[in-house]
């Protein structure tokens, strides 16, 4: 149960872009279309599901305080801690390499959908984002963790969709000029996140 | 020095050809003034935006933020400006990557031990500095083709650009959200007098909340293109 309700308020109530304007940079610029919107944001979902249980066993077994007394108990001491910035990052930008390579070699119709999206991702805030909430929020099993990296993908690819779904329509109104494009883009934005609110406090 | 020059890519030989620059020309000035206006990395660019809008709700936090990545920045373009020659193409975003996550592993640690109050209500935004869109757009478009010197000063410009952005979004959120500024030290400072709140004004509680930050870098964007008509998009 404690698994779903963290699914469910990943997605609505600490929605990646609503509430904390993370990803934010490739939100706004690839979203013209819905088409494109809707591959960069499944490969969200697919990069937050992988690196996020990887640094979920980075920060229980080799980064917090203590983590390292599965190699000799003399290690309870150590703090590493301050090395998870640069292990986070290193891991991201290692696995979407890996996953880009993979998915080239062995699904190429996923990597024609994918494959341009992929690069992007690795600077993408919402990914280093995730596993930052991940180590900041104390999950207790990989399995919660898990669910809260699924939830902030489907909830990152609901917001991007929408924006994008709302910016192809928008083209036919008649916008201020000096608001056209990203000014009322980001106007919209936070209407958005205003209708999000609304979804405060939800508890499974 | 013809040798050297083919090395060093095209940009480089226009450069080798001019006589001496001076410290500070008219080129270089723009560097640092362009980025202030109408080259603005958050309201031009749209780079960078996931800090901004996420910190803003104080004023002493956008400062600390700002002041994070503008060292952050300079340093880190120098950095990558001195490398540029011998960072292969194929890694050079994971060795950018490594440069700002180095850096911003020494911000961090300094913040956690001198202001760990602001440490800790800045959370996890500290660590995102790593993937702020300015510091790697500015590695790939300007610090990886240019020499150390000017690529410090393009950092410094940008840093700036967003420092001011944030710090403008702060103080509305602030003062409106609030009615009053806390300064560290100082205590609060109070904006808006009291016989405003007895005559029936009500702090407004929108501008605490996530959604306020976005408005107002909207309604910025829109001052700004009004201003200067050529800014305005065809889309």
């Amino acid at each position: 149960m404690e698994t779903i309700n963290i699914f469910v308020r990943a997605i609505f109530v600490d929605n990646m872009i609503f509430a904390y304007f993370l990803g934010m940079c490739s939100y706004l610029a690839v979203s013209k279309t819905v088409k494109t919107a809707v591959g960069l944001g499944f490969a969200v979902i697919f990069v937050l599901g992988i690196t996020v249980p990887i640094n979920y066993l980075l920060e229980n077994y080799v980064l917090q305080e203590g983590a390292l007394t599965w190699l000799s108990p003399s290690f309870a001491t150590i703090d590493l801690s301050f090395l998870s910035f640069i292990l986070f990052i290193a891991v991201i930008a290692s696995v979407v390499q890996l996953v880009e390579m993979i998915v080239e070699k062995f699904a190429p119709a996923l990597y024609g959908a994918l494959g341009i999206f992929l690069p992007l991702i690795a600077v993408n805030c919402s990914i280093l984002g995730g596993a930052l909430f991940m180590q900041e929020r104390q999950y207790v099993n990989i399995g919660d963790a898990t669910s809260f990296a699924l939830g902030s993908g489907v909830g990152w690819l609901l917001a991007i969709v929408g924006i994008a779904a709302i910016r192809e329509k928008i083209r036919y109104s008649n916008v201020p000029a000096p608001l056209k494009g990203i000014g009322i883009t980001f106007i919209i934005t936070g209407l958005m996140a205003i209708g999000f609110m609304s979804f405060m406090g939800i508890e499974l | 020095m013809t040798d050297k020059a083919t090395e060093v890519g095209e940009q480089e030989v226009r450069k080798e050809v001019l006589p001496r620059e001076p410290l500070f020309s008219a080129k270089n000035r723009r560097l640092v003034t362009d980025p202030l206006g109408d080259d603005n990395p958050i309201t031009i660019q749209v780079l960078g935006i996931c800090s901004a809008l996420a910190i803003t709700v104080q004023v002493q936090q956008a400062v600390v933020m700002s002041l994070s990545v503008l060292f952050v920045m300079i340093a880190g373009s120098t950095m990558v400006s001195l490398l540029r020659n011998m960072i292969p193409s194929r890694i050079r975003i994971i060795v950018q990557l490594v440069v700002v996550a180095s850096l911003v592993i020494l911000i961090s640690e300094v913040l956690k031990a001198y202001l760990p109050d602001i440490a800790e209500r800045l959370s996890v935004f500290i660590g995102l500095i790593i993937t702020n869109c300015i510091i790697m757009g500015r590695f790939e478009a300007f610090a990886m083709g240019n020499k150390p010197f000017p690529s410090a000063l393009d950092a410094t410009g940008n840093a700036l650009g967003y420092a001011w952005i944030l710090v403008v979004v702060s103080v509305v959120r602030e003062v409106f959200g609030s009615g009053a500024i806390s300064f560290p030290g100082v205590g609060q400072v109070t904006f808006i007098p009291e016989s405003f709140f007895e005559a029936g004004y009500y702090n407004n509680n929108l501008m605490i909340l996530p959604p306020a930050a976005l408005l107002i870098i909207g309604v910025i964007i829109w001052v700004q293109r009004t201003r200067n008509p050529k800014l305005v998009e065809e889309a």
